[in-house]
């Protein structure tokens, strides 16, 4: 018997324009501000930028195109997308929305953060600019004194982490209340679907690029910045030579723009069925890689002036020591001349001399500028120390944070959109809840099992899941992606539905790439990651330690390692489950039909 | 007479010279940065600025223990460097050839920091006394911190907005229930079910199997 499908016509944006500026949103992140400038510096500096283009002609642009054709051709989420490809492919939707629900966990605490320094940034002096007192106000706190205020403020101020994954501590009740905060935001932005939506990505796409503009004048115009600009820039090409800049490039295309989680399937459902992808797919591309490297260029002009400030103070403190130590005349050592007056000093006072010298550092630029960060680190520990040392400090600070948030919140309203696209496609759930309900189920689920990273080793799993929840298993389902809609669905059948919905066919370019070129690299990927993780052996991780005041490195416990098998597994075994589950439920029909017939 | 007055002036200047030098008992060193404090508008530190810190160290000995015995000639200062740094003690005029005990003059100093700073333009980096901690001020802190009232803001501020949405959408949802039970009733329900933007009237000819294999509920038909 034929279902008569009642369907409400779908949701859909205002006008392409929405549309890019939430793809735009979504793929241009975090991750294009804190770890495109570290690749970059390590792998090449300007050099690095070849390896990246070539793969994202390779690589990006295509995958991204497959994505959002797929999306748009079939109008459905993930799981109804490839339910229509191939009925035994429903596994690679639900390993998508697994692993979008795995990411909207953990990624939402980085807006909590970004909240957290927002909120402190109202304040004068900002509070990561001094170390705070100890009990009887003599001197500094201890562990403050040992590393710098920053970097205090972020791990026991912010975090208050513990010295270990074990060690397990509270909810800090603090970061609680922003993470909820930042919950509730993410609800109000997806409460009306497409509606609200629409609008947010208009404010979450734009202002990140007015603050980066900001950011980038205030930057070059910073004391010391040319120095950063110059190391970053000069190409170390002999990098070139080295597998690990091609599969870093390879790695940061493809994470970057955020596929195979389901959120650029979703997105393109909701266009209208002739809207043309093809030249949205480029555009999308092109952004995101152009948005990295300005990124990257205002990151290394702050670097430069962080790099200048504290090579600099370090040579002052080297000046103060000589003069109160030979009681010489002020201004008498400069930065010019101290080196020969160093070696006049040891020539003159040789004793007195060598008894300083434990204490005499050798400053030194490039050493200062070597200290490549990622992560979290780079956002909130190097960028709020070059902004304490700014003039108006409060006016950066909220500039800064504010994108940060933009950038997370953009990036959230995809993963959710992810999960909340197949939940409201499925009849079973829509027709009897409504879609605010959903939505506030779905916030809510994700808030409480956050909560998990606010305790006070709550840092500890954020990596884990950062690490491990949707790396392997997005290249895997990448791969299943390319290898269905190329050999399973059909190229030409693909090529048909294109010509219908843009109206011309897609030229040999995209096709080699779809059919050959995208899987193969993506193949090797796979197999370089888990080459990696059997030849690594233990996975460590690192602990920060009070009494020294840095990080360590530490084994995982036996149940974290469970912890990140259990997240690899769940995904990727849905691929398989799911077709395994199609193949039995088709057997029982037959069965069935066969019985009746 | 004269030759009386030249021995008991060498002898003082002896006995400040066995008081007063680099390491001696309650001796203290200073070290003044005048340059790194006030840049160009630096002043010379010459025999005035130094009876003028005497003055000072006495001033502040006088305050602290109450008694106005302390003269200007009590402190003694030596070892003057380039850097600006010189050593300093008092002595007690009332026990002959004595220094006052150093916990006495650090209590003293440490009571009038402020006024030897300000007496001076520097602040307490530029004018160390080596030996003599000094008391940090502790920041300004606020009864509530400023974080949560500028969270309380932006909490107020999105739950606002959420309820606005929600309540907006549930008046929506009635007016919308209404306008088709209005309906309903004026006419009869006239169910058009669209596909694609095709009425399914006119696809749903066949009446047959729907073949299993290929899922053929969400089959969707090309646009024409």
């Amino acid at each position: 018997m034929v279902e008569k499908a009642m369907e409400k016509s779908r949701p859909l944006w205002d006008n392409p324009l929405q549309f890019v500026f939430a793809c735009i949103s979504y793929a241009v992140g975090l991750g294009n501000v804190w770890r495109f400038p570290y690749l970059c510096q390590m792998y090449g500096g300007g050099g690095f930028l070849i390896p990246y283009l070539i793969m994202l002609i390779a690589e990006g642009m295509p995958l991204l195109y497959l994505e959002l054709a797929v999306g748009q051709r079939m109008r459905q989420g993930s799981i109804g997308a490839w339910k229509i490809i191939s009925p035994y492919l429903c596994g690679v939707g639900v390993a998508s929305v697994v692993v979008s629900f795995f990411l909207s966990m953990y990624y939402n605490v980085i807006n909590a953060w970004a909240f957290w320094y927002l909120f402190h940034s109202f304040q004068d002096p900002l509070p990561w600019a001094t170390c705070p007192l100890n009990s009887n106000r003599t001197g500094y706190e201890e562990e403050c004194e040992k590393t710098s205020s920053t970097q205090y403020f972020w791990y026991r101020q912010t975090l208050n982490i513990s010295p270990s994954l074990e060690a397990s501590g509270s909810v800090q009740w603090e970061q609680a209340l922003c993470l909820t905060l930042a919950w509730l935001v993410v609800y109000l932005c997806i409460l009306r679907g497409t509606a609200s939506t629409g609008k947010v990505v208009y404010v979450t796409a734009s202002l990140p690029y007015c603050v980066l503009i900001i950011y980038l004048i205030r930057g070059l115009t910073l004391h010391g910045a040319v120095n950063g600009l110059i190391y970053m820039f000069t190409p170390k090409l002999e990098q070139l030579l080295n597998p690990k800049t091609w599969i870093s490039a390879a790695t940061q295309i493809f994470f970057s723009l955020g596929l195979g989680f389901g959120s650029l399937i979703a997105f393109a459902s909701y266009n209208e069925p002739s809207n043309n992808c093809q030249r949205h797919a480029i555009i999308v591309s092109l952004i995101n890689s152009t948005t990295s490297i300005f990124a990257s260029i205002v990151t290394f002009s702050i670097y430069g002036f962080k790099a200048t400030f504290n090579y600099e103070s370090c040579i002052n403190k080297v000046i103060l020591l000589l003069l109160n130590a030979f009681d010489l005349e002020e201004g008498s050592l400069t930065a010019d001349n101290l080196n020969e007056m160093k070696d006049y000093l040891m020539a003159t006072y040789p004793l007195e001399y060598a008894q300083l010298v434990p204490q005499i550092k050798n400053c030194s630029l490039e050493a200062e500028l070597d200290t490549a960060v990622q992560g979290t680190g780079l956002a909130f520990i190097v960028y709020s120390e070059a902004i304490k040392n700014m003039e108006v400090p409060q006016l950066y600070s909220v500039l800064y944070f504010f994108m940060l948030l933009m950038l997370g919140i953009g990036s959230m309203l995809g993963n959710t959109a992810a999960i909340l696209t197949p939940l409201t496609d499925s009849r079973a759930i829509a027709s009897r809840f409504p879609k605010e309900v959903i939505s506030g189920v779905v916030c809510f689920v994700n808030c409480i099992i956050g909560l998990i990273f606010t305790m006070e080793a709550g840092n500890y799993w954020f990596d884990i899941f950062n690490d491990y929840a949707a790396t392997l298993s997005l290249l895997l389902i990448v791969l299943v992606e390319t290898i269905a809609v190329c050999y399973i669905y059909g190229i030409r059948r693909f090529e048909k539905d294109l010509y219908t919905m843009i109206g011309h066919k897609p030229n040999w370019y995209w096709k080699i790439m779809w059919a050959f070129v995208s899987p193969l690299l993506i193949i090797s990927l796979f197999i370089f990651y888990l080459t990696d993780y059997i030849l690594t052996g233990t996975l460590q991780y690192q602990a920060w330690d009070a009494t020294q005041g840095q990080l360590v490195t530490k084994d995982y416990p036996g149940y974290a390692l469970a912890v990140i098998g259990l997240l690899v597994a769940a995904s990727t075994m849905c691929i398989p489950l799911g077709a395994l589950v199609t193949f039995i439920r088709k057997r029982l029909k037959r069965e069935q039909i066969s019985t009746v017939a | 007479m004269l030759r009386a007055l030249l021995l008991t002036l060498s002898v003082v200047a002896i006995a400040h010279a066995e008081l007063c030098k680099p390491d001696a008992q309650n001796a203290f060193k200073v070290r003044i940065s005048i340059k790194t404090a006030l840049g160009d508008n630096a002043y010379v530190w010459d025999a005035n600025e130094e009876y003028l810190f005497k003055a000072m160290v006495a001033f502040a000995m006088r305050r602290y223990s109450s008694k106005s015995t302390t003269q200007i000639s009590n402190v003694l200062l030596c070892n003057v460097t380039d850097r600006v740094s010189f050593w300093f003690v008092v002595t007690d005029s009332s026990k002959n050839v004595t220094t006052v005990p150093g916990s006495e003059v650090e209590a003293a100093i440490r009571m009038n920091r402020n006024r030897i700073n300000n007496a001076f333009l520097l602040s307490d980096k530029t004018l160390q006394f080596v030996k003599i901690t000094t008391t940090l001020s502790p920041p300004v802190e606020s009864s509530t911190p400023v974080w949560l009232i500028v969270f309380g803001v932006v909490l107020c501020l999105i739950v606002a907005g959420i309820v606005f949405l929600i309540i907006s959408g549930i008046r929506k949802h009635k007016k919308k229930n209404k306008e088709s039970t209005e309906r309903e009733n004026l006419e009869e329900k006239v169910e058009v079910t669209l596909e694609n933007g095709i009425p399914c009237e006119a696809l749903d000819i066949k009446a047959g199997h729907v073949n299993g294999v290929f899922a053929a509920d969400d089959e969707r038909f090309t646009s024409l």
